[in-house]
């Protein structure tokens, strides 16, 4: 369970968080979304410990952020940014093998190895495996990075715009493979995403956020809803069932 | 894709990135300007480049450095061996501190700052050493150099040097500012700081005081007393033990802030560890031998390209394997092929300044 209570993040006078309190479920995944400058991104970095919140506290399956040993809580707990920058030259399986830094501080031992090949299948990277990141694609590297993730196996993963760079074919084969390790490896996803429908297609709760505080939460089926969607996103938003799914129209 | 791809890049490695349909540009390759095609580095047929796996580049690179110190040591050798031998001795001993200090000092400058075109002299090192060495001319005048030559000045200049770095990285890192590219910003204006004092007090010197100093303002193997050398090696020894049992957290550090922290790395006090220690070897080397700006910029750039890898454990023993390499049989062919009696490391500043503008235009962007 992810419980956030009074977080706040101020830079100087401005306030761009908080403050919030609220408690992620363990189980499936949870979609954070929001219009710009909500605080979106602030919000799921503070609560992986990658900003320290100006005040209010974090705890992931019991353990305070703050205080619990990074190398400790990195065996529970991941996280990936938007933006990954890299001075040095990896194939995509020396990436992912980063992702067992945790559990074998560099030395990858046989298990170690089986996990991330497990990533690389997992992900459909198995062909590019030996390829260096830099020449992947903008969507292959973000797989990438996804696969370091869940080769750290950890019960909580953190995703800050996992479907950026992504066309619309790689976006729904990420939701796909994000639907799966939360079905079929028991995981707890955080994401933060743009896209309503895509939170409402692939999620299984969604926390709406805007001006630096939690507007509502709740199941897909609470949220999407004209008012609701309209009130967060500050628009007119219409919701049309289409196949029986909700489905969020706003460019009209 | 050809002028900006990294350097490193195998030739079947860009042909196959050139295949993909939808190699979208990465976040290094942002730079739309087309910059007029610059010298590639020569590449090593696929089939040698498989074979050449990290350990055997060292090997190759570790035996080339000990036939070319078992050179510089035992040819060339007019009159007596037992005057010769020892003082060539004393020189080589600098040479592997000078080496190591620079060489893996670069290196990990470039991994904790995640940039390959900074070097540490960039924090005002250089500059703080020469203000030194020109106020105490300007105050005591320039016999005092000659002096006061002796131990307790080197260890003096050290912590000095150390001090003084570690209190700006203190101050920044206190969490008010808490950002790398502003203290080397920092680092940046007090070095110019610093040498506009300097060449202000330079200007009042008189010629023959000025000329006494200029001696001390360029890295100088040669003149590098024996009685250094064992605590310069201890100081050596002391900060590999530390940093090779670093090395995997080096590794990860690569992966920037963020990510590195995300897999559980303390990256402020892996940061700080490393920038203390980088800030110790720069400030031994620059007490010992004298300013040198871009030697450990050459090495550590070699280094990356000939170490086929971006692990620490390889990489850090290339750049101090490479850099010996460069001294010693720099200097033996200075003595020896072109009889030249002058300063080596002028050469080598030549050739590195040289380089990272090449750097520079190749990348096109810091």
């Amino acid at each position: 369970m992810i419980e956030f209570a009074d977080v706040t993040k101020s830079y100087q006078e401005a306030r761009v968080l908080g403050p919030v309190s609220g408690v992620i479920e363990d189980g499936g995944i949870t979609a954070v979304v929001g219009p710009n400058g909500a605080g979106k991104s602030t919000l799921l970095t503070i609560i992986g410990r990658l900003l320290d919140p100006t005040s209010g506290t974090v705890t992931v399956g019991g353990m305070d952020v703050r205080t619990t040993r990074s190398r400790d809580l990195a065996k529970h707990l991941s996280i990936l940014r938007q933006e990954n920058h890299m001075t040095a030259r990896l194939t995509v399986r020396e990436l992912v093998g980063f992702g067992r830094f945790p559990h074998s501080q560099g030395r990858l031992t046989p298990q170690c190895r089986e996990k991330v090949q497990d990533a690389i299948d997992f992900l459909n990277l198995t062909d590019l495996a030996d390829r260096f990141l830099d020449q992947l694609s903008g969507g292959q590297r973000q797989r990438a990075f996804v696969a370091m993730v869940l080769a750290q196996d950890t019960r909580y993963v953190l995703l800050d715009e996992p479907l950026n760079n992504l066309d619309v074919k790689h976006s729904v084969l990420m939701m796909r493979q994000l639907r799966r390790a939360a079905d079929e490896l028991g995981k707890t996803i955080v994401i933060v995403i743009h896209d309503v429908n895509f939170a409402a297609a692939y999620s299984d709760r969604i926390i709406a956020l805007r001006d630096g505080a939690v507007v509502t939460s709740g199941t897909v089926a609470e949220m999407m809803v004209d008012d609701v969607l309209s009130d967060v996103f500050d628009t007119p938003v219409e919701v049309h069932h289409i196949n029986g799914r909700p489905t969020a129209v706003y460019a009209a | 894709m050809s002028v900006l791809s990294t350097p490193t890049a195998s030739a079947s490695a860009s042909a196959e990135a050139a295949t993909l349909p939808d190699a979208a540009p990465g976040p290094r390759r942002r730079l739309t300007v087309r910059l007029p095609r610059l010298p590639r580095l020569p590449r090593l047929p696929e089939r040698i480049a498989a074979r050449l796996t990290p350990g055997v580049r060292l090997w190759i690179v570790g035996t080339l450095t000990v036939v070319a110190i078992a050179c510089f040591l035992l040819l060339f050798i007019r009159g007596s061996f037992d005057f010769t031998f020892p003082r060539r001795l004393t020189m080589v001993g600098a040479m592997v501190v000078a080496a190591f200090t620079q060489g893996v000092g670069t290196v990990i400058f470039h991994t904790v700052t995640g940039n390959r075109i900074l070097t540490p002299s960039i924090i005002g090192f250089d500059s703080m050493y020469t203000l030194m060495q020109t106020l105490m001319v300007f105050v005591f005048g320039g016999t005092v150099i000659a002096s006061t030559e002796g131990m307790p000045k080197l260890v003096a200049q050290t912590t000095v040097m150390v001090l003084f770095a570690t209190l700006l990285y203190r101050w920044l890192f206190s969490g008010r500012f808490g950002s790398l590219f502003l203290m080397l910003l920092v680092g940046v204006v007090i070095g110019m700081a610093f040498d506009s004092l300097s060449t202000f007090l330079q200007r009042l010197l008189s010629p023959t005081e000025y000329d006494l100093l200029s001696v001390k303002l360029f890295g100088r193997l040669s003149a590098v007393k024996d009685d250094y050398l064992p605590l310069a090696f201890g100081v050596c020894a002391v900060i590999a033990v530390i940093v090779w049992r670093r090395r995997m957290r080096l590794d990860a550090l690569l992966l920037g802030r963020d990510a590195a922290t995300g897999i559980g790395v303390d990256h402020k006090r892996e940061l700080t560890v490393m920038l203390v220690l980088v800030a110790t070897m720069i400030a031994f080397s620059t007490a010992l031998v004298g300013p040198m700006t871009f030697f450990g910029f050459i090495v550590a750039t070699l280094a990356y390209q000939l170490a086929g890898t971006y692990k620490h454990a390889f990489v850090l023993p290339m750049a101090f394997l490479l850099g010996l390499f460069t001294l010693v049989a720099g200097q033996f062919l200075m003595q020896h092929v072109f009889y030249a009696a002058g300063f080596l490391t002028v050469i080598i500043e030549f050739v590195g300044g040289l380089l990272f503008l090449l750097m520079i235009l190749r990348k096109g962007t810091l």
